[in-house]
This record gives structure tokens, sequence and C-alpha cells, in this order.
């Protein structure tokens, strides 16, 4: 046999940087855990989580700007919008390469950053809550012991959260950089795994959160099984992990269709799983009930995020040379997420899982874009938004609104604990107009009425599947967001214009600490800016360009 | 040959899958997942094999390990829900519901 050789794979540490600081992070946070006072460790780990992410900001405009220097760059060609085969194989040194950062990279590395500092913020709330925070004292007593108890009196804090967030923040910015299948299967887990610990952390309402990560655990856990059956299926009609290998076997392998078409679809349940689509969308209500609210807010923005950069690398890059079969399906997908989302969402009793179901109506919705595929590759004009573009501003819209409202459900409190039951909202706006309007604002955006930043992401989404050549999908798609409005309506409707039954059941609104005030200010003004003013953002996304792809696949 | 070993891959991953959905246990329902992981783990190797590269062999190794931080995060989490609940099956989680 022949003595095997290992060539180091090159890498651009500078352009990893980002990445490399939040895991980096992470890992500081750990050791803070282990070695620090009790007293000081909340502060300093919300500090550190914070730090960390700003200096992964500032590392990532940094390069930003210096992308396009040098012929090392894979980002280089980017800019332009289109890369040549030979730029792009002498960028990776002639290997294929199993992370890639380019334009679309760095702009959902931006979004995950922000909304995780947005979220991570919102963990460090503790003035609304009574000088405590929104995670239990004690893990691992059992809910209602005496331990708990007296862990609750000494006033403990969970800090391994934050942690927690960025190890699994780390994880997503390793999927959206994924340019191969079994990086790709690793990256989901590093995201998953302490997400699963993470719903189970809630303060009050234990055994609900309890029974949240255990759900959470099972379902993911067949979920990525699933997904790497797929990725070895795959693996065995590409003979490779590279999506170039992928996208090279399309084009020229002959025979092993059974193989690839199971195992795209296997992949793609996987990833579907993740942004919640139906119908893999079981898990979304009951986890987002059960988790913490912050834990919540971060894993229905931040997991949507990274699993939507998957799916558009993996079809756009990988499986590009197999769109006429993956539109249609991931097209009924689409209508069928938005329509049981919008659906059964109107049936819920309880805010945080009216807003689950509306999370999983915006799976669908962001599918829509995707399936339309209007990319430099099918002819998008230079200069137009295409479907990358609509995919990450409607993210950021989404992003914005989801992490807003479930600051205010937090904020929204009988007897020091979250009132989460719809009918006890009643009557909430008109007793804090300020709040109650701040929540008007988020759902009328989650709703895509104008004024909003989700009108303007509906607007480019749907028009991005419409050039596509989905025109069906636009408007049914529209049909649905008609449906989903009437989600948000009954809230308002209940805040503004309902009186409380009774008052023992009525909740009020406590005043919100310093973190949750910059939480809903940053997102208010991301909220109502972005359909003021969304020009700047999208130049910045439309300058990214679209992924890299070698020419002659 | 790699047909045989594609043939029982399948066949263990469906073992496991339909565990998956009949087992009420929680402990049996993650021994199902494990089972899947490894039918995928045989798929690996024996493409591996068919394409003589070592990739799939890698790929093995990294769902051990995988495999292995999922076990300690499972484990974890059904301990805690058998010490506040004394039971591990699934049909008695029902405070969420909706």
């Amino acid at each position: 046999m022949m003595p095997m050789e290992f060539t180091a794979p090159t890498l651009d540490y500078l352009l990893l940087l980002p990445f490399l600081i939040v895991l980096g992070a992470a890992c500081l946070g750990i050791l803070l855990e282990a070695f620090l006072p009790r007293r000081v460790r909340f502060v300093a780990q919300a500090g550190l989580s914070i730090l960390g992410l700003l200096a992964g900001l500032v590392a990532l405009i940094w390069r930003w700007g210096s992308a396009g220097r040098g012929g090392a760059d894979p980002t280089a060609g980017s800019a332009s919008g289109a890369v040549s085969g030979d730029a792009y194989w002498s960028a990776q040194d002639g290997a294929s390469a199993t992370l890639m950062i380019d334009g679309p990279v760095q702009v959902l590395w931006a979004i995950l950053f922000g909304c995780a500092l947005i979220a991570v913020v919102f963990y460090a709330e503790r003035h609304s809550h009574g000088g405590a925070t929104a995670f239990t004292p004690m893990a691992a007593a059992i809910p209602g012991s005496n331990r708990e108890a007296q862990a609750a009196q000494a006033g403990l804090i969970h800090s391994e959260v934050f942690p927690l967030t960025l190890f699994s923040l780390s994880g997503m910015a390793l999927l959206v950089a994924a340019n191969d299948l079994l990086v790709m299967f690793v990256a989901v887990e590093i995201l998953s795994l302490p997400l699963y610990v993470m719903s189970g952390l809630a303060r009050h309402r234990r055994l609900a959160s309890q029974e949240a990560a255990l759900k959470y655990f099972l379902l993911g856990a067949a979920a990525s099984a699933i997904l790497l059956f797929g990725v070895a299926l795959l693996f065995g009609y590409a003979g490779g992990f590279g999506y170039e290998k992928l996208a090279f076997a399309l084009s020229f392998r002959t025979g092993g269709e059974s193989l690839l078409l199971a195992g795209m679809g296997l992949v793609a349940v996987g990833l579907l799983f993740k942004i919640g689509a139906v119908p893999f969308q079981s898990w979304v209500p009951d986890v987002y009930q059960g988790a913490p609210t912050p834990v919540t807010a971060f894993m229905s923005v931040c997991t949507k995020v990274a699993a939507v950069g998957a799916l558009l690398r993996l079809f756009y890059v990988g499986l590009g040379g197999l769109r006429w079969t993956w539109q249609p399906i991931l097209a009924g997908i689409a209508i069928l997420t938005i329509v049981v989302g919008a659906i059964v969402a109107i049936n819920q009793s309880d805010v945080k899982r009216v807003l689950a179901y509306s999370s999983i109506a915006h799976a669908g919705f962001v599918l829509v874009p995707l399936v339309g595929a209007l990319t430099i590759q099918s002819g998008l004009p230079a200069g137009q938004i295409g479907s990358v573009v609509a995919v990450e501003f409607y993210l950021v819209a989404y992003g914005l609104a989801t992490i807003g409202c479930f600051t205010i459900i937090s904020l929204v409190r009988a007897q020091g604990r979250e009132v989460t039951k719809l009918s006890a909202w009643a009557g909430l706006g008109r007793r804090n107009p300020v709040i109650g309007v701040t929540m008007v604002i988020f759902l009328l955006s989650l709703a895509g009425i104008p004024l909003t930043a989700g009108f303007i992401g509906k607007f480019l989404a749907f028009a991005a599947a419409w050039r596509g050549g989905y025109q069906w999908l636009a408007l049914v798609a529209i049909l649905g967001s008609v449906i989903a409005v009437y989600i948000y309506v009954r809230v308002i409707q209940v805040m503004f214009f309902q009186t409380p039954a009774d008052d023992e059941d009525r909740a009020e609104v406590v005043q919100p600490g310093m973190p949750a005030l910059i939480v809903l200010a940053l997102c208010l003004i991301g909220t109502l800016g972005l359909f003021f003013v969304p020009g700047p953002l999208l130049d910045v996304f439309q300058a990214a360009g679209s992924f890299l792809i070698p020419s002659g696949s | 040959m790699t047909e045989l070993y594609a043939v029982l891959a399948v066949i263990l991953f469906t073992i496991g899958l339909v565990g998956f959905l009949v087992r009420r246990n929680a402990l049996v329902i993650f021994m199902c997942v494990e089972l899947m992981l490894n039918a995928a783990n045989l798929l690996f190797v024996a493409f591996s094999d068919h394409y003589g590269i070592l990739d799939g062999q890698m790929a093995a190794f990294f769902v051990m390990v995988v495999a292995a931080a999922e076990v300690v995060i499972g484990l974890s989490i059904i301990v805690m829900i058998f010490r506040s609940r004394r039971s591990t099956s699934v049909d008695n989680e029902t405070v969420l519901k909706g």
C-alpha cells in the first residue's frame, strides 16, 4: 500500500478571524466559569460575550474593507460578482475548499453576530426580573426540591449560558461557511448540542423547560442522523465531500441517480428541520414555549439564519445542476409551511406559541426566494437584487422583529413570572401605550405591513421568486401572507381592544432594565429604519456578491 | 460488494428510524438514533473502500466523536428528566401542548 501523504491545508486565518474570535471567547468563557469567584462571574461572562461578539464584528468589517486585495483571497472576485475558474482554483491551491468565506458568508456572519449580540444583551437583563436572570439558579437541582429553593435564596446565577451561546454561534458561523458535506454535518451538531442544553435552563416552569430540552434533543438527534445518512449517500454518489465534487459529479457522472436523489432528500430533511419547515415543524412550538425567553429569541433567529445559509449554499453551489428537480419540491414545502404556520397559529392561546407558529410561517416565506433561485448563474442581470440578497434582507427584518417581540414577552409579568397566556394580555397595550405600540410595530413588521422592514423583506422575497420564474409561488405566498396578517392582528386586537376578564388574570408590563431597553431600541430602530432607508444595507449585501461557484461545473 | 454493504446500511438505518418512531422510552429512542448514525458510518466506510480513498473512513471518526458528544448531552438530559419525573417514557411528557 502506498504511504499516505499528508498535506497541510492552507487556511487564510485573517478571513477566518471573526469565527475564531467567537470560538475563542467561548473557550475563554469556560475558563472564567471555572476560575472566577461566583459574585463577579455573571458580569464577567456577559461582558466577555458582548466584547467577543463586538470584536468579531469589527474583525469582519476589517476584512470586509480589505477584501478584494491579492489573489489568495477567495473574496477577491466576489466583489465584482463574477469569478473566473482559474482565480478560484488558484486561490484554493488546487484543493477543494472545505470552508468558503465569500461575500454571502460574510453577510450571513454579520447578521448572525449582530442578532446574537442583541440576544446576548437580552440575556443580561435582570432588573425587570427582580434582580434574577431568566435562567435557573441550579440546573442540576430537581424542580421543586429544597436544593433548588436554597440555590434561589442564595442568589446563585447561571452564567454558563453565555459560553454555550457562543459555542452554538460558532457552529452557526461554521455552518454557513461549510463548503463540504462533512463540515456541514459537524457544524450542525456544534450548533445544536449547546441549544439542547440551553432550552432546559428556564427559571420558572422548569418541568416544561426540561421537557422542551428532551423533545428538542430527541428530534434534533434524529434529524442529524437523517442528515448524516444523506451525506453518506451523496458521498457515495460523488466520491467526495466537497460541494465542487458534488457539482462535478452532477455534470459528468452517469448512473447512481437513486443515491443522489435519496441523499439530497435526506440532507434537505435535516436542514429543513433546523429552520422548522413543515412537515418537520412539530418541535418548534414546544421548544420555543418551554425554553427561557432569551434563548428562544436567540435560537428562533440565529438557527434560522444559519440553516437557511446552509440550504442556500448546498442547493446553489453543490446541487445547482439539479435545480429543476429541487425547485418544485421546495416550492411545495414552502407553501405547506406558510399555510400550516399561518392557520395553526390562529388557534393558539399562548403568545410564545403564536410566535412559534409565526416563525414556522416565516420559514416558508424565506424559502420562497430560495426556490426562485435568481442568481448570476441563472441569468440575473448585474446590479439587480437576486435571491441571495432577498433572503439575507428577509432574515434581517425577521430577526429584528422577532427578538423585539420576545423581549417584550419577557417584560409582561404577573407575580414575578412571565405571563404568556394570550387572554392575560387583554388591554395591555392601552395600559402601557409605549410598550404596546412598540409591540405593534414588531408584529406589523412580522406581518409585512408597510412602514416596517418586514414589508421590504417580503417585497424583495416575492419579487425574487417572481423574476426567477416562480410567479405562481409568489402569488400563493402573497395570499399566504394575507392569512398570516390575521395572526398578528389578533394579538394586537387582544392587547388594545379587549378588557381583561378578571383582575387576577391580568399581566402587567414591568419596568425594563437597561439591557432590555437597549435591545428594544436597537430592534425598533432597525425595524423602522430599514423601511425608510433600506438602500445602504441592500447596497452592502449587493456588493458582497453571490456564492463562489467554480466555472466549469 | 459495495451494494451489499449499502443494502445492509439501509436496513440498519430503517430499523433505527422505525424504532425511533415506535418506541416510547427515551433511552431506547436514543439508542435507535445511535443505530442510524452507525448505519451511516458503515456506508461511509463501504463507499470509501469502493472509491479507494480514505475520506469516508476519516468521516467515520468524525461521526464517532460527534456521537460521543451527543451521548454526553443526551444522557444528561434524560437523567435530568428521570430525576424530576421518575420516568423516561416520552408519553409522560405532556406539559407542553397546544
